[in-house]
């Protein structure tokens, strides 16, 4: 996908201002809410077993060349063929490869947001190859020709009516606008693909070292048509991904599908090792696994390393308040929300996606519902300390911070000048206590007034109590 | 050097160890893997009403249920198919052919289904009490497709091969087939999807219903 991280605050803008986007993404936010909270709510260890997963994930990411090593060989044992792409063109070229040298026409999708990351499906359009998208809501972007927005719920910004829309164009079928209706509508749709098509290609929610194997997690059931119907099933995968046992992915499904959607299990979990065995009726015959780069490797023995640990349950941006305002598409990436504020950074570089880690109100709600705890709020603090580092901020950022570190340094200056301010603030306030107009930063009280201090500091109140005692 | 030795190589390089992956680094990873290490259990895994988990948890994910003797399994497909108003032509697993369904109304092909089966008859090597799940194993008779493409899907669960966990499924396997097969397949309910507007519906791309028969 096209970065377009760098534009974040004109699109956040137009975002704000779209009326049908703002309409979905509310009905959106009180489900996710909600739902994990029940689930999480059952379970009266969660704390343990979140720190269990972290731990374990931990582990992983310090012996990842081992554990990677040990994958290939079980998974290569097993009779599959294992890829490594340094970037994300190779990864498109090796599965491209693999399509053309089987006169595969077609190819089924499930969802993959590695796949979008690398830019799979146009690479495979440009190739004569015709990609599938399987997952409901990739379909319907599929249709729109657009990114998904979420990574759980890649159409969460759309209606049922553009939905409809979109239907009506593509089936050629009278308008449907009842739900359950038009998801019949779109399984019929894509039966016959899933029966014909020649090759299969999904994602991995996790790779497992012992055994080979490779996970996939759905609700709809497309995983398992695309992973057992084709004659060729292609795993696209993030190298971080691998875990160690079994036993690992067991603790790590606990924590997944409640916090994505607040489901105590998703409804098929497909644990595929290997080709089809003999006499088995279905399977693939040829299996390939895609292990990715693509930046990943830059997070390792960095500050930004317990970002690895990350399942992709989506949990962050369901409870950020800047991403339920903006949406996903505003990130310019294909990661969205505090996850996406760190990796898109970090894959595509600070300099390109320079708002993303102050599009936060660090309200800390991200690194509360992490599955994995990973310090996501801290995170994003070290990018903008390396932004200021590297000067990659505004002249209008940089003077005000250098003119407040320097009075925060010198506590009798930092006292005159907070009583100044907290004096002219309050005048500014007037009668009813509210600022209308902030001079100079009038973008804050664009829309919406500032409650105004009282007139004296802390340190003011502080020193009055003591003294009273 | 190929794309493997150069991730491999970055890899020790951020790591700030040199040299390739050494032996002893693999022994030590290997030995990890051989723990088979479980993580902490919530309380509804250990519960002692195995039995009374697996249907709670059927109920919550919209999987019927029903307990007969083995001889009346073919009975009971057929009483749900009317109940439900469905035809009664069921493709299922060979393994169960030889039932009696003909004295039932039924037309049953032991074989792997197809797009214009509407019920699918499996069984499974055990289902998990904690989540209400069912696990199917991959092998010549048991083409997974039956559980997958048909509208309805029914599941012959023998109750003493409900466990408690995850774990103790994985740990079934281990035991009684060694390595997984190729495909290690968990059903949890009927297939749904929330992707237009978070509005749940039941029946995406796999069954509308599953039930299960408790034997």
């Amino acid at each position: 996908m096209q970065v377009k991280s760098m534009f974040f605050k004109q699109n956040a803008a137009a975002k704000l201002n779209d009326a049908v986007l703002q309409r979905n993404m509310q009905k959106a936010k009180g489900k996710f809410v909600d739902g994990r909270a029940k689930a999480v709510a059952e379970v009266e260890n969660w704390e343990a077993i979140r720190t269990h997963a972290a731990a374990l994930r931990d582990k992983c990411l310090a012996n990842l060349d081992a554990y990677l090593i040990e994958f290939e060989a079980n998974a290569t044992r097993r009779g599959a063929v294992v890829h490594w792409a340094e970037t994300a063109s190779e990864a498109c070229d090796i599965i491209v490869k693999i399509a053309k040298d089987n006169g595969v026409k077609k190819a089924t999708k499930s969802k993959s947001m590695v796949s979008e990351e690398v830019n799979l499906n146009e690479r495979l359009e440009a190739a004569g190859i015709q990609p599938i998208e399987t997952d409901l809501g990739e379909y319907i972007l599929q249709l729109a020709g657009e990114p998904p927005s979420h990574i759980v719920a890649p159409a969460v910004h759309k209606s049922k009516e553009q939905v409809a829309d979109l239907f009506v164009a593509a089936h050629h079928k009278p308008r449907l606008t009842e739900i359950p209706a038009m998801t019949r509508e779109a399984r019929e749709a894509l039966r016959d693909h899933f029966l014909t098509a020649d090759m299969g290609i999904s994602g991995a929610n996790f790779i497992i070292a012992e055994t080979g194997t490779t996970l996939t997690v759905t609700n709809e059931g497309n995983a398992d048509m695309v992973t057992t119907v084709p004659r060729i099933h292609c795993v696209i995968t993030g190298v971080e991904k691998v875990i160690p046992t079994l036993e690992d992915f067991a603790s790590l499904i606990r924590l997944l599908p409640r916090s994505a959607v607040g489901q105590t299990i998703a409804n098929y979990l497909t644990l595929t090792t290997g080709t089809k065995m003999p006499g088995d009726q279905d399977g693939p015959e040829q299996m390939h696994i895609v292990l990715v780069d693509a930046g990943r490797t830059k997070f390792i023995g960095t500050d930004m390393q317990e970002m690895l640990r990350c399942i992709r349950c989506g949990a962050c941006m369901n409870h950020c308040p800047v991403y339920q305002n903006v949406g996903g598409h505003a990130y310019g990436w294909v990661y969205p929300g505090p996850m996406g504020s760190i990796l898109t950074p970090t894959y595509v570089g600070l300099e390109n996606a320079g708002d993303l880690p102050n599009a936060a109100t660090f309200c800390g709600e991200c690194q509360v519902v992490c599955p994995v705890k990973i310090p996501l709020p801290d995170l994003m603090r070290k990018l903008r300390e390396q932004q200021h580092e590297r000067h990659l901020r505004p002249w209008s950022e940089r003077i005000p911070m250098a003119l407040w570190a320097f009075a925060a340094r010198r506590p009798a200056l930092y006292s005159v000048l907070s009583k100044l301010g907290a004096r002219f603030a309050a005048w500014l306030g007037g009668k009813d206590k509210l600022i209308h107009s902030l001079p100079g930063i009038d973008g804050w009280t664009h829309g919406r007034d500032m409650p105004a201090p009282e007139g004296r500091t802390f340190r003011e109140l502080y020193a009055q109590r003591r003294g009273a005692r | 050097m190929s794309a493997r030795e150069n991730i491999l190589a970055r890899i020790r390089r951020q790591q700030g160890r040199s040299g390739a992956t050494s032996a002893e680094e693999m022994e030590l990873i290997r030995a990890n893997i051989r723990n088979h290490a479980s993580g902490p259990l919530p309380n509804a895994a250990r519960t002692a009403d195995v039995m009374g988990q697996f249907k709670r948890e059927c109920d919550r994910l919209l999987t019927t249920f029903a307990e007969v003797n083995e001889a009346e399994v073919p009975r009971e497909v057929a009483r749900f198919c009317d109940a439900a108003g469905i035809g009664k032509s069921v493709a299922g697993w060979t393994a169960y052919a030889d039932w009696d369904w003909q004295g039932a109304g039924i037309h049953y092909a032991g074989r792997a289904a197809n797009k214009d089966d509407s019920v699918g008859f499996t069984g499974c090597f055990c289902a998990i009490a904690e989540t209400g799940t069912l696990l199917l194993l991959s092998a010549p008779d048991m083409p997974k497709l039956n559980a997958l493409l048909p509208e309805t899907h029914i599941c012959v669960v023998r109750k003493h091969r409900i466990v408690h966990t995850m774990e103790d499924a994985l740990a079934l396997v281990r035991a009684e087939i060694g390595e997984p097969p190729r495909s290690m397949f968990f059903v949890s309910g009927p297939s749904r999807t929330a992707d237009i507007e978070q509005t749940i519906v039941i029946g995406a791309h796999g069954p509308y219903r599953v039930h299960v028969i408790l034997t």
